[in-house]
């Protein structure tokens, strides 16, 4: 198959659907410009112009509503945040409205709207340019939240998200944009809701999220080197999420350790191991879950600070030894 | 507002003028250590803005408050930051004025009125509004000054302030810096109606624009919105045109990237605040050229001192709980 990098298959994605659907329409700040969103809207402005490739000023939280309230006018805009620290402002809309619209009104309206906010750090660029927001959203009835892991579900998951009737958070990193895979060239949907084995294995089920997703296979390589099999879970939705994927895989190893970029209290982590806590499950595990996540801290700007915050394959590594007490 | 004519004692002339010719030296140097790599935090220079902050700032005490952007270098500088802290945490060393853990974007130093810079944008302006609050609350004579871009007008956070500091006759001074861009995007693409200043019109406060490349303009401008502010007058916004003369991030220009234009840029550079007040200053007799030249040199040297000195600094110690310990006040 065609192998393209990550940020090309969400430009792939956007270009083909607003190509194909008059109701789609691309709104947020930078979507012209040559930096603000990566390159993942280059080409977008030329081709459809400035009715449908909307850029704009910085008022995240009207911008916001705007596109709520062209959903709710049979529109299926995509907003867009370039940092997801910036959405902050955003979030009343987010939650109070769109998250709330159907079941608030009894079922008689939808919002179709896709929330993209995207994942940007390191860099020195500290507190208020490197937040990993995907727990804020997952905890909002109402929402569905998505995070790809690689350029196939960058745009697989894209397309599902524009797809789908309800508001969708689909969440990318920019430390992921250059990772190269395979994608289809035709239009294709990810299911949103279903996560996939990255690796099969018996000994320690990893559970991974977004650019988590690829600092585990790089700790199962290296595990694998020492006889240790390790079962990487891509959940690629947190918002529903596989149950029935990640019980079965613990089932089988018996072992759990969580992977994920954002902060580790209330965060992901926790969520996954309530689930296994209050299941069958629970009484198989041969040694206590272990989350791998960002200290309960703002991000720092000096890099030897950064380089001790930000988690990789290293973290997971060690954590899965702990777990297995080699 | 009546606008009298104030007259500004050479002195002060003087020291604005090194302020300006400080923030810029220290700029130019910080851009070519951007260009290096040496600096790695993504930095945003202030260079062509000088006057703006140093003409205001000209007018506080420090107990007076200042709130500052992403673009803070000549905020902090101007209200009496110490530059070895400043560049230290640009490499973000332990010695930084908050430490390392902020870098460019984050300055902070309380001690001299400068309780801090956000890069959310129109972030601070509401909490200037908030300090001013505490001061009438503490029938404090201070005022709270607040720095902020054209791109914050965008915000309606920027819009709730101005109402509420109307509202409660506050002594905010909100200072508009208008360098015509927010990021990539010319104010014409953003404001329905660029007039910044008669927006404060609407809230039933004085709004005046101003040239933000004379200095001596602004001084005088502040002194009278400070002055007035102090007395319980209320607040002001004051929108002082102006231009930065790099990209909105980095050494660049954003020229390359067909975001502006040359004539744009080399005619606002001929309106450099800097040779203007140089050349009165020469005129008039308040500057020889001997001493031009030996502030030059002062300023040179204090800005490689400090560079020396965050080169020297020890970088924070990255052990866990060295983080946690930053995260609450014990
Ligand atoms: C809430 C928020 N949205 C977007 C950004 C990204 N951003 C950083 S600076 C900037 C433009 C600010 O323009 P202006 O206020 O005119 O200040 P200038 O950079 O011109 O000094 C933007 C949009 C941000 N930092 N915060
Ligand atoms: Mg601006």
């Amino acid at each position: 198959m065609r192998k393209i990098s990550y940020v090309q298959a969400i430009n792939e994605a956007l270009h083909q659907v607003i190509e194909r659907d008059k109701q789609i329409f691309i709104i947020g700040q930078g979507v012209t410009s040559p930096w603000y969103v990566g390159t993942t809207t280059v080409g977008l402005i030329d081709r459809f112009g400035q009715e449908r490739i909307i850029d704009t000023p910085v008022s995240e939280n009207t911008v916001t509503g705007a596109a709520i309230g062209a959903a709710l006018a049979e529109m299926r805009p995509i907003v867009v945040h370039p940092r997801m620290d910036f959405m902050y402002y955003a979030l009343d809309q987010i939650a109070n409205h769109a998250a709330t619209w159907h079941y608030m009104f009894g079922g008689q309206l939808s919002v179709p709207l896709t929330i993209w906010g995207i994942i940007n750090r390191g860099g020195e660029q500290a507190a208020q340019h490197s937040q990993a927001l995907q727990a804020i959203f997952t905890h909002i009835p109402g929402l569905k939240v998505v995070m790809p892991s690689n350029p196939y579900d960058a745009k697989g998951l894209l397309v599902a998200s524009i797809k789908d009737d309800n508001p969708v958070v689909y969440i990318d990193d920019r430390w992921l944009y250059e990772y190269v895979g395979d994608v289809p060239e035709e239009i294709y949907t990810v299911p949103i809701g279903k996560g996939v084995i990255r690796r099969k294995g018996k000994d320690v089920t990893v559970v991974a999220i977004s650019y988590m997703v690829n600092e585990a296979i790089k700790a199962s390589e290296v595990l694998e080197k020492e006889g240790l099999n390790v079962e990487v879970l891509d959940l690629r939705s947190l918002k529903p999420l596989d149950e029935n994927l990640l019980l079965d895989s613990v089932k089988k190893t018996g072992r759990l350790i969580i992977a994920d970029g954002g902060w580790k209290t209330c965060g992901i982590g926790a969520e996954i191991s309530a689930k296994i806590a209050e299941s069958n499950i629970f009484k198989e595990l041969k040694a206590p879950i272990i989350r791998v996540s960002l200290l309960d801290v703002p991000a720092p700007a000096s890099s030897v600070l950064e380089k001790a915050y930000y988690r990789k394959a290293e973290d997971i590594v060690s954590a899965v030894r702990k777990n297995l007490e080699v | 507002m009546k606008r009298t004519d104030i007259n500004i004692p050479s002195e002060v002339l003087r020291r604005v003028y090194e302020t300006m010719l400080r923030v810029r030296k220290i700029e130019e140097r910080v851009a070519e250590l951007v260009s290096k790599k040496e600096i790695k935090c993504p930095v945003h220079l202030y260079i062509g803005q000088e006057a703006v902050a140093t003409g205001v700032c000209a007018n506080l005490q420090r107990d007076d408050y200042v709130f500052s952007t992403h673009r803070s270098h000549g905020h902090y500088i101007a209200k009496g930051g110490n530059i070895k802290s400043l560049m230290a945490e640009l490499y973000g060393k332990e010695t930084g004025c908050s430490r390392g853990r902020g870098g460019s974007m984050h300055l902070a130093s309380p001690e001299v009125g400068l309780p801090g810079s956000s890069a959310i944008v129109a972030g601070t302006i509401p909490l200037a509004v908030g300090a001013a609050l505490a001061f009438s609350i503490q029938k404090r004579n201070a005022v709270s000054v607040v720095f902020f871009g054209d791109g914050a007008v965008n915000e309606g956070t920027f819009y709730e302030s101005l109402n509420f500091a109307s509202l409660k006759k506050l002594p905010v001074i909100f200072i508009c810096e208008n360098n015509l861009y927010s990021t990539h995007m010319p104010i014409s693409d953003c404001l329905a109606n660029t007039d910044i200043y008669k927006k404060a019109d609407i809230f039933n406060m004085p709004g005046i624009r101003i040239d933000g490349n004379g200095v001596v303009e602004i001084y005088k401008a502040a002194k009278e919105a400070v002055d007035n502010a102090r007395k319980g007058g209320g607040p002001i916004l004051i929108e002082c045109m102006t231009y930065r003369w790099r990209g909105h991030v980095g050494p660049n220009d954003d020229i390359d990237k067909g975001l502006r234009s040359q004539e744009e840029l080399d005619c606002w550079m001929n309106r450099c605040p800097i040779k203007r007040l140089e050349k009165n200053l020469l005129k008039d007799g308040i500057l020889s050229e001997s001493e031009r030249i030996q502030v030059y040199k002062e300023i040179e040297k204090e800005v490689e001192d400090a560079l020396l000195f965050a080169k020297e600094s020890p970088y924070p110690d990255p052990n866990e709980d060295k983080f946690y310990n930053g995260v609450f006040k014990s």
